[in-house]
């Protein structure tokens, strides 16, 4: 029986359990003993002008190494992009936490110390906390630009967006909020400059991507940087190759020649490592009074931070996947990417989808409230119907393949939803205190859409043992596991005696690693190819050692052996052809890469409890179909599936990054930001379904992200559900008891 | 000041700064580098060790705090003869960790949980875990886990 698709327990496991991971701080190499540790001294304002740094008496404290400053580094290329990052400031900071100088000390706890030292004298200038004060442009954060709007652009209909026919029309500005990613592992790095090269540990999502940024910063060719993932304790796109702060501290390494490690506190983290998502967002909708969506547009601002990494790009993915799952007659959107004095904005687990759906999975609620119909009547009428794939929405994106009518019915049927219902009415019939809320959300995403393909090598030796050489770079989504069960399948080769290599440069030189779900799909199916190939050279050679025909040969998968078609007796095993292979005999490379994107799509119902008194929403029970295709490991696909949800539920009810009118973070301790824990999720109820892709050979889309982007607009829409009854249309997210209590009491006050 | 901790059952001396955390010196003295410092406010739990047998977060516990008392970390879970504990074979059983970073925290705080609640229902498994945070696996397969060892280290009957 093939491997494929049953449930393996990884293989990454054992190490993890019984020692710990090796992650870039518990590093212990002979590199870097002795090495000093480097403590970033942050700007502790939002926006200012710096007119002067005095390092004196923080160099003079026993036990630094060195105090190194934006003076010290290469002047910037004069008449270069006025919006560009530095990677120290110089003369001006524009968010708290954004990185002024370098503490490198003999001891860790003596960095702290010598960075209160270092005194840098600031002068105020007028703060752009948010959204709405970076619009007016009263104050600019990039001398020389006109406005603080950096990005626009649009899709499909865009702002001609005709709502003709359109029985109800409703228009309403909506708030994703900006969270904070928070990996347990806080960035890290360590460094080593050995005369000619230096060398680099990254916790990191992409080590070639890394070091094409580090070479690129420090105007050093790539082949003279190595960068190695040690373990790296989660990602979720925050640490998608590398950010200023780590580059400083390449820098620091080659600058003093000495080897430097650096790991950032949680609360260095909360203002220094970027955020997702914040957007504000206006959404309308049109349609007929019995349920037919017509027209749908989306307007989006992007909160950028305080530079431009990615947020346009973000505002770019959240406008073409804005029409969402459903048959619209007309549809567009557009977006305006802004700068603010806030940290800035990346990738996060979703990364611009999640953003879509909650829109427009808000905006079919809000319709059929305002229409008076079930929600999941609505959806039905209006998903686009299986035979219209391959699909081109009103937007612009090109759906591979979808079953979305069935998801819903599927996750509907799971939970009992006419039960439900039922409950609900008995409570809101008895008027009691905790009320009920049921939220839907059919959704669509995009993955693997940069168009990047991925690598692998796949090497037999004389032993009859495997090693796996891949592009993808796991931070703990179990790609050992599942790389090792696509090559067990492909030569029979047993899993054990499979060992797979990521993350290190020179090892893989050319790769892109790990984010937009797309491992499995790309990286994968470069293994998978990778062993094709050894495969064939194995025939080859096999052919010659038995002297048959290439074409009478069998590989006999069950047992790892070559043979003569039903001859047993004839058997080679893979050591034998890879002794006779000689060294790299039995080796290949592949690269893969798609001709498109893949669509991952599902249906998620929350069920909520409101306490309508003190308007504290409990989440249930939370049932899910996450379709990504055709799936390799289920205990893999449904632990991606757990940590997304859960990461959308901490959106709807939950987590928050905030600034005061002054650009000042009050979330910047994880006694002040929510992270979700246990006590407020329960557990999930998962429903399998596997619509595979036509666009690789595993059949599979991304699941890294999909329960992130179906889980957060089905809890809002339970909460908001709850206390529909009692007049509230809509609640921001995320739905804390203060927003629900107050729209509860506003609403009742309207009354 | 000299500090002498038992950890997972060897003695550690040290010279070291009274403002040394517990934490630190396990990682650092000790050289036991499992045990990961995920924040700066006793908030997340990644640090969780046992101390005389009880859980507490090693970055909120001073060396000087746990000199002649005994320290065990995830290294220690293991029988001498490397047989799992119950607790360790739970989170493999039910795969209960992805990055592996809260891991040994939170199975140290489930040692501590079950060893005060032997055998708890899943409500209290999350509110003995609240203190520890997990980014990866939404807590559903730590919870699993964690029943699990209850149960032996057995995996729960039905998968979903």
């Amino acid at each position: 029986m093939s491997i494929m698709g049953t449930r393996v327990l990884r293989t990454e496991d054992p190490r993890l359990l019984t020692q710990g991971g090796v992650y870039t701080d518990d590093l212990r190499l002979p590199e870097l003993t002795g090495a000093a540790y480097v403590t970033v001294v942050r700007s502790p304002i939002a926006h200012a002008l710096i007119t002067g740094i005095d390092t004196s008496a923080a160099a003079e404290l026993p036990g630094v190494v060195a105090v190194l400053t934006s003076a010290d580094m290469p002047a910037p290329p004069e008449g270069g992009d006025a919006t560009a990052e530095p990677l120290l400031a110089a003369d001006r900071v524009r968010y708290v936490g954004e990185p002024v100088a370098l503490v490198l000390t003999e001891g860790r706890y003596q960095g702290e110390d010598a960075a209160e030292l270092v005194s840098v004298d600031y002068d105020p200038l007028p703060a752009v906390p948010g959204i709405e004060e970076a619009l007016t442009g009263e104050t600019l954060l990039f001398p020389g630009t006109e406005s603080n709007i950096l990005a626009t652009g649009t899709a499909g209909e865009g702002d001609d967006t005709s709502f003709d026919g359109c029985d109800v029309v409703l228009e309403r500005t909506i708030v994703n909020q900006r969270l904070a990613p928070v990996p347990l592992e806080p960035r890290a790095m360590a460094a080593a400059w050995t005369g000619d090269r230096l060398t680099i540990w990254s916790s990191t999502q992409n080590p070639q991507l890394a070091r094409g940024a580090i070479a690129g910063a420090l105007g050093l060719d790539p082949a003279l940087i190595r960068v190695i993932t040690p373990d790296v304790g989660g990602g979720f796109g925050a640490k998608v190759a590398v950010d200023r702060d780590a580059i400083c501290v390449a820098w620091a390494a080659k600058h003093t020649g000495h080897a430097v490690r650096w790991i950032e506190s949680r609360s260095e983290n909360l203002v220094g490592m970027v955020h997702g998502r914040a957007q504000r967002q206006t959404y309308k909708i049109g349609g007929t009074t019995d349920g037919r969506v017509l027209s749908y547009r989306l307007d989006v601002v992007q909160d950028c931070g305080a530079f431009n990494r990615l947020g346009a790009f973000l505002a770019q993915l959240t406008v073409l996947m804005a029409a969402g799952v459903y048959d619209l007659q007309h549809g567009g959107a557009s977006f305006r990417a802004v700068v603010t004095n806030t940290t800035p904005i990346a990738a996060y687990r979703g990364a611009g989808r999640p953003e879509a759906a909650a829109a427009i999975e808000r905006a079919i609620d809000d319709f059929a409230a305002e229409i008076g119909m079930d929600p999941a009547e609505v959806r039905r009428i209006n998903v686009v119907p299986p035979d219209k794939f391959p699909f081109t929405t009103a937007t612009g994106a090109t759906y591979d393949t979808g079953e979305y009518a069935a998801g819903l019915e599927r996750v509907l049927a799971a939970a009992d939803y006419p039960a439900l219902r039922a409950e609900q009415a008995r409570r809101r019939e008895g008027a009691d205190t905790v009320q009920l809320g049921l939220g839907i959300s059919v959704y669509v995403e995009i993955t693997a859409g940069d168009m990047g393909g991925e690598t692998a090598r796949v090497v037999v030796d004389d032993t009859g043992a495997a090693t796996v050489f891949t592009g993808s770079s796991a931070h703990g989504q179990g790609h050992h596991t599942a790389w090792a069960m696509l090559v067990q399948n492909e030569l029979g080769i047993p899993m054990e005696s499979i060992t797979v290599v990521h993350g290190d440069t020179d090892a893989i030189p050319e790769a892109i690693g790990t984010f937009g779900s797309r491992s499995l799909q790309l990286g994968g199916t470069a293994v998978v190819q990778a062993a094709g190939v050894v495969k064939e050279q194995a025939r080859r050679l096999a052919a010659e050692m038995i002297e048959a025909a290439e074409a009478d040969l069998e590989l006999d998968t069950a047992r790892g052996t070559w043979q003569v078609r039903g001859d047993p007796a004839s058997a080679l095993s893979w050591g034998q052809i890879a002794e006779r292979a000689g060294p790299d005999g039995l080796a290949a490379d592949a690269r893969f890469d798609a001709s498109a994107p893949t669509f991952p799509f599902g249906a998620h119902l929350a069920v909520v409890e409101v306490d309508t008194e003190t308007g504290k929403a409990t989440l249930v029970r939370h049932v899910t179909v996450d379709d990504a295709g055709r799936i390799l490991n289920p205990v893999l696909a449904e632990g991606q599936r757990h940590g997304g949800i859960a990461q959308g539920v901490a959106q709807a009810l939950l987590e928050e990054v905030r600034y005061d009118p002054d650009g000042n973070p009050l979330t910047s301790t994880l006694v002040d930001y929510a992270a979700i824990t246990a006590t407020e999720l329960p557990s999930f109820e998962l429903v399998a379904s596997e619509t595979p892709t036509p666009i690789n050979p595993l059949g599979a889309k991304g699941i890294g992200e999909a329960g992130t982007v179906g889980s957060t607009p089905a809890v809002l829409n339970a909460v908001i559900d709850a206390v529909s009854h009692l007049g509230v249309r809509h609640i921001d997210m995320p739905a804390t008891p203060e927003k629900v209590w107050a729209a509860i009491n506003e609403a009742r006050a309207a009354r | 000041m000299k500090v002498a901790i038992s950890v997972n059952g060897r003695q550690v001396e040290a010279e070291v700064e009274d403002r040394l955390l517990l934490a630190h010196f396990v990682r650092e003295q000790a050289g036991l580098t499992a045990t990961n410092i995920g924040c700066d406010t006793t908030s997340c739990g990644a640090c969780t060790v046992l101390l005389d047998g009880e859980s507490v977060k090693s970055c909120t516990v001073l060396a000087a705090q746990a000199d002649g008392h005994e320290v065990t970390t995830c290294e220690g879970l293991a029988g001498a003869d490397g047989r799992w504990h119950a607790v360790q074979q739970g989170f493999h059983a039910e795969h209960g960790l992805q990055c592996g970073f809260c891991t040994p925290g939170m199975m140290m705080a489930a040692v501590s949980l079950l060893a005060e609640n032997p055998d708890p229902t899943e409500e209290e498994v999350r509110t003995g875990l609240e203190g520890n945070l997990c980014r990866c696996t939404g807590y559903h397969n730590i919870v699993r886990a964690v029943l699990a060892a209850a149960r032996d280290g057995q995996p729960a009957a039905e998968a979903s």
